[in-house]
């Protein structure tokens, strides 16, 4: 199937495919075990230029875009789900500074993300500021050139591992989305500290953890944009990073697909393959539909995405609620095919299932994704009328 | 320290058929791969040259020019230069005459300071051309290296794998070193090497640009004939005569007396 790849894109396909089936697969089922990060396989993708796909080659990538993030990210998970994290998250975190940093913020931050020596994290969730992104109640309170930050976030993915972080603050007193700043933070910040590590039911192969702030001192020039402007920083990073966890959501239900159609070639009840049967063979096809569907939005967005194209967030949104509902799908119907033995951990599939729950939950829930769609397509329906 | 690698681009045997009419191997459908134990051999050099910290890393290979694919795949991983042996007259040529000729393509390289091979074919077997190319170009060979160490620009210590330990053995350079997989972690490729290899320049060599006898290359050259390709059939389970031992004996030796006396 062509999906109208460029030559490069082709190529950076075959590597992630590569590192996934040479480097990923013999230690995927470990990882899940032990929930540990998995810094070999972070060496091995640094080291095949992986990190730097979508950073511009002025600050040291491949200079690709969103679609570059999602192939890598789709290849990567139709392997694992959760090692693919340690890219994804990565970019996610790389986001803000590539939106909003200045020329001096790129040149110092960008580069060694691009290399993979350095990770980054993205910080915004709290405990009680989830799908209400602007109750943020991390304080960042300006004293001299400096703001003095207090607050924890919660469930932040590479959070400990990565070494740049980007936070959403609360720069301004009272509450609402208007007070919000999002600055640039280094690990190893005095009075910037890593609490509790999550025991996660999938995507074990990535870690999440707390960000803890005691009067960390950060320097006023790690402010990306203005300040007041970090729900906008936050919205913009997820319009671009939105693609990447539909393209994650891909690889995961494609990954569990291959597995349940050898399993279905393979597989002998009544003295034929299970696959010979039509209530297995309809199961297939649906899923083969639902991928197919959900690679095409995906690659679609993406491309609208790196076209420079405004008011990209409904469409991002499509994508991510699409994707990771068919994964979901997908992999429940993968265990489903393999029976007794896909509910096992011998067999790689409820694990896939287990991964693919967190697609429609986070960089935003399901539900939030609709809410988006629906303003949008409601402001469209009244531009529409306005015209008539 | 410019350290030459050469390399061998075979089918990728994980799936082997062999067509049972024509008693070869079925070639159609099967991809091309750089021989795995050649891979070896080119991230050893890689590993040379970034210990030493400085020289070159070239790849040489023999063969028709498909075998570029497989030139480009070793400039992947950072391979500085790559050099394709090509040419009608080295059609057909045995482990003989490919070192001939590689030997032939080593000297007009001239400088070369170590020259690493995998141990052997994964097609062929033989574990023959990398001693081979040694003997040509009289310079000394180490066979099964696990572990290679350049103490200075003009000796290095090998250990070499044996069946029950394994021998330390000092070699002055330049010299012939052929490697097991126990001897390092071969890289992928880099997305950088990649886009770098997919634009370099292979240099292609015939026997116009070597000095060689012609009558050494290819199919004449090559005192090897291969009388029969054949797959051997499949050996059946023998005969378990069970029982009473003094039973089993006497029936051993009905069936076996008429198969001893030819009748069977």
């Amino acid at each position: 199937m062509s999906y109208f790849l460029t030559e490069e894109q082709e190529m950076l396909k075959e590597l992630c495919a590569q590192i996934a089936r040479e480097k990923i697969l013999p230690v995927r089922a470990e990882y899940d075990e032990t929930g540990e990060f998995p810094w070999d396989i972070v060496k091995v993708m640094a080291a095949s230029d992986i990190y730097g796909v979508y950073i511009p080659e002025e600050y040291g990538g491949f200079g690709g875009g969103v679609m570059e993030m999602c192939i890598a990210a789709e290849e990567l998970s139709r392997v694992c789900g959760g090692i693919a994290l340690a890219f994804a998250a990565s970019a996610l975190g790389a986001y803000p500074i590539l939106l909003f940093g200045s020329d001096e913020q790129k040149k110092q931050y960008l580069p060694a993300i691009a290399a993979g020596e350095r990770l980054a994290a993205f910080g915004l969730t709290e405990a009680n500021a989830g799908s209400d992104a602007g109750a943020v109640e991390t304080r960042a309170e300006l004293d001299g050139d400096e703001y003095v930050l207090n607050g924890t976030k919660q469930w932040i993915t590479n959070g400990g591992e990565a070494e740049i972080y980007t936070v959403v603050v609360r720069t301004s007193k009272g509450t609402g989305i208007r007070g919000m700043s999002c600055l640039i933070v280094e690990k190893d910040t005095p009075g910037f500290t890593f609490g509790k590590k999550e025991d996660k039911m999938g995507i074990r192969g990535s870690t999440t953890r707390e960000l803890v702030f005691q009067d960390c001192k950060i320097p006023k020039k790690n402010l990306l944009g203005r300040e007041g402007t970090g729900f906008v920083v936050a919205m913009r990073t997820f319009d671009k990073s939105r693609p990447g966890v539909a393209a994650q959501a891909v690889g995961i239900a494609q990954g569990a697909f291959d597995e349940a159609a050898k399993y279905a070639r393979h597989r002998e009840q009544f003295g034929k393959p299970i696959g010979s049967f039509q209530g297995i063979q309809f199961m297939l096809a649906d899923m083969a539909i639902q991928i197919e569907a959900a690679r095409t939005l995906v690659y679609h967005s993406a491309r609208v995405v790196d076209s420079g194209a405004k008011d990209i967030g409904k469409l991002s949104a499509m994508a991510k609620v699409f994707a990771s509902d068919v994964a979901m799908k997908v992999t429940t119907d993968a265990v489903q095919i393999l029976g007794g033995y896909g509910y096992m951990k011998e067999y790689p599939v409820e694990k896939m299932m287990r991964d693919a729950k967190i697609t429609q939950i986070y960089e935003g829930t399901n539900q939030i994704q609709r809410s988006i769609i629906a303003s949008a397509v409601l402001k469209e329906s009244a531009a529409k009328e306005k015209k008539e | 320290m410019n350290v030459v690698v050469l390399i061998k681009q075979v089918p990728d045997t994980t799936d082997v058929r062999i067509d049972r009419e024509t008693n070869t191997l079925i070639r159609e459908g099967v991809p091309s791969i750089i021989n795995p134990f050649d891979m070896y051999a080119i991230e050893e050099a890689l590993r040379v040259r970034e210990g030493v910290g400085e020289g070159t890393v070239t790849v040489m290979s023999m063969g028709p020019p498909q075998v570029d694919a497989a030139l480009r795949e070793a400039l992947a991983l950072g391979v500085d230069r790559a050099v394709l042996l090509s040419d009608r007259a080295f059609a057909g040529s045995d482990t003989w005459a490919t070192s001939y000729t590689l030997a032939a393509g080593l000297r007009k390289l001239e400088d070369y300071d170590l020259v690493l091979c995998g141990k052997q074919a994964i097609d062929g077997d033989t574990a023959q051309v990398g001693p081979g190319v040694a003997q040509f170009l009289g310079i000394p060979q180490v066979t099964y290296a696990r572990k290679l160490t350049i103490e200075s620009g003009s000796t290095a210590t090998v250990e070499r794998m044996l069946e029950d330990g394994y021998d330390v053995v000092r070699v002055p350079l330049p010299a012939v070193v052929t490697v097991v997989k126990e001897i390092n972690e071969p890289r992928l490729p880099s997305l950088k090497g990649k886009m770098k290899a997919r634009k370099a320049e292979i240099t292609v060599w015939g026997p116009g640009d070597l000095e060689v006898d012609e009558e050494e290359l290819g199919l004449d050259g090559s005192p090897t004939r291969v009388v029969r390709v054949f797959a051997p059939e499949a050996r059946s389970g023998g005969t378990i005569f069970e029982g009473e031992v003094e039973d089993t004996v006497e029936s051993l030796v009905r069936e076996l007396v008429p198969v001893l006396k030819g009748e069977i």
